[in-house]
């Protein structure tokens, strides 16, 4: 267990089985935000399904969510601190040939990802008042929309899932080859199935922070 | 004579493992086409040392592609510009009178420069001492088809065996992950039945070697594969990946070999 742990490609399968947790979770809550557009009542509705009525289960979800952030941003840390290591001298000159964008911008996006996922649980859970200083406990409908008023959430809220877009188009396409389940292809860089996910999670995601900015949603 | 050309060199040299290197500049005169890459650096070479200067050293043996001795970064690419070719059998007439041409050996900390171009490529041997074998006498040549072998897993065991052990994987990952090296050998003699007994093992030795030598991890980039002279694919760390996972699950902890080095 512990050699596991150690291994590069031990610590790549923890990333990877907690990446897939956090992958089945962002699908899942972006459908369930989508309910903003079936207006106050049942957004409310399904709020206090959560918060209430099925309360041992949220907590449960959100144990395990919470190990899974961490062991994954854990893992991340040291196997990047580890590949810093392994090259000490760096090229003056490396040109990069078929590595894309999104493969480049894991670490440093998946550190964007992490602030914000502190700031929106800070912001719509916890009801950190300087994040927004009319939070009103039991009104999630209220209190999107009153965060959404403002530019500044709406634009941080894209940014956010502009990264979120990157890492799932990388992250979904790799958590197979690391597990060791993908097939064998001719063209192995090859992704689309990660393409569909990426945008179907992403834009769905946005469609609330932008139904209130455009006045769909009030 | 016409048609030759005249390139800048702009090359690492350094004297030895711990001296401090730093770029030289130098111009290679009337190149033709037709002449290898390493020929321009002999040719550069024999004025220097002409001159009483030290030649530049890299490394090289077979100059026909299959040693896999030679290999350096060549304008940030390892190996040059030519898809599949080791830097033995990159041509000059890939490049054009007048170009620059930076040359650096590969960098990783596993690898330590010896001398200007030329780089320690040990810890691949050593990758290969953890686990790269098949420990039963597997006997002499039989009759070719008296043992099965799908034409599907005799021709996967094939393209992982073709790895030359250049380690332009290693030099071109961001990461310096030498995971493609070790996954084609894992692969090789996994997909055959004489690997079998063995198969686990050697993925969890030859990974824990790996680590042990200061490579970094995999993070898919696919450079590696980009830069592979033998078009060696992901597909076989994706494999070793898996192997190493069972193997994990399945190996009783004292059978695990820890690796040399
Ligand atoms: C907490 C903030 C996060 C950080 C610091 C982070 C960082 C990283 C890093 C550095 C990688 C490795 C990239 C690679 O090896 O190619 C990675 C992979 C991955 N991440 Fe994240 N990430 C975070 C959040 C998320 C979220 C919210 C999700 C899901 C929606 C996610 C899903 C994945 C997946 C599926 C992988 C692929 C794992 C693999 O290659 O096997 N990550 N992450
Ligand atoms: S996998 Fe390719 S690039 Fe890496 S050592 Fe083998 S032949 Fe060279
Ligand atoms: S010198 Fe043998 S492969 Fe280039």
């Amino acid at each position: 267990m512990l050699k596991f742990w150690d291994s590069s490609v031990g610590k790549k399968v923890v990333m990877g089985l907690t990446g897939l947790i956090l992958v089945g979770f962002v699908i899942g809550h972006m459908a369930g935000n989508l309910q903003i557009f079936l207006g106050m009542e049942r957004y409310n509705a399904y709020a206090k399904l959560l918060q209430e009525d099925l309360i041992e289960v949220t907590w449960a979800v959100r144990v395990v969510l919470f190990v899974s952030v961490v062991l994954h941003a854990l893992s991340a840390w040291q196997l990047t601190r580890r590949s810093w290591a392994a090259r000490p001298v760096e090229y003056d000159m490396r040109e990069a040939q078929v590595s894309t964008y999104a493969s480049r911008t894991m670490r440093w996006g998946g550190v964007f990802l992490f602030v914000f996922i502190v700031l929106h649980i800070g912001q719509f859970t916890l009801g950190w008042k300087w994040l927004l200083p009319e939070f009103a406990r039991g009104a999630a409908y209220g209190n999107v929309v009153l965060a959404f008023e403002r530019p500044l959430w709406v634009a941080f809220y894209l940014v956010a899932m502009f990264f979120l877009l990157l890492h799932l188009f990388h992250g979904t396409w790799a958590v197979l080859r690391t597990l060791g389940l993908a097939r064998n292809a001719a063209e192995p860089l090859q992704r689309r199935v990660p393409l569909i996910i990426a945008i179907v999670v992403t834009v769905g995601f946005s469609l609330v922070p932008l139904g209130v900015a455009l006045g769909i949603v009030r | 004579m016409s048609g030759t050309m005249n390139i800048k060199l702009k090359v690492w040299r350094q004297a030895g493992p711990k001296a401090p290197g730093k770029f030289e500049e130098y111009t290679a005169t009337e190149v033709s086409p037709e002449s290898s890459f390493l020929e321009m650096l002999d040719v550069v070479n024999e004025k220097l040392v002409l001159e009483g200067k030290d030649p530049i050293a890299f490394d090289h043996d077979c100059r026909e592609g299959i040693c896999g001795m030679c290999g350096m970064m060549i304008n940030g690419v390892a190996h040059g510009p030519s898809k599949l070719t080791t830097t033995c059998q990159l041509h000059m007439r890939s490049f054009k009178d007048g170009d620059s041409i930076t040359l650096e050996p590969w960098r990783a900390k596993a690898f330590p420069v010896i001398r200007d171009l030329v780089v320690d490529r040990s810890p691949l041997d050593r990758i290969i001492q953890a686990g790269g074998f098949i420990s039963v006498a597997t006997g002499s040549p039989q009759d070719a088809n008296a043992l099965p072998i799908s034409k599907m897993d005799a021709d996967e065991a094939m393209d992982a065996a073709a790895c030359i052990g250049c380690g332009a994987c290693v030099a071109a990952c961001p990461n310096a992950s030498v995971s493609l090296f070790t996954a084609a050998k894992i692969s090789h003699l996994g997909l055959l039945p004489q690997g079998q007994p063995e198969r686990y093992r050697r993925a969890l030795s030859m990974v824990a070697q790996m680590d042990l030598e200061g490579f970094g991890g995999c993070t898919l980039f696919g450079e590696c594969m980009a830069a592979c002279p033998k078009g060696i694919s992901i597909d076989f760390i994706k494999r070793m990946n898996g192997d190493y996972i069972w193997g994990a699950i399945t190996e009783k902890p004292e059978k695990v070999t820890l690796g040399s080095g």
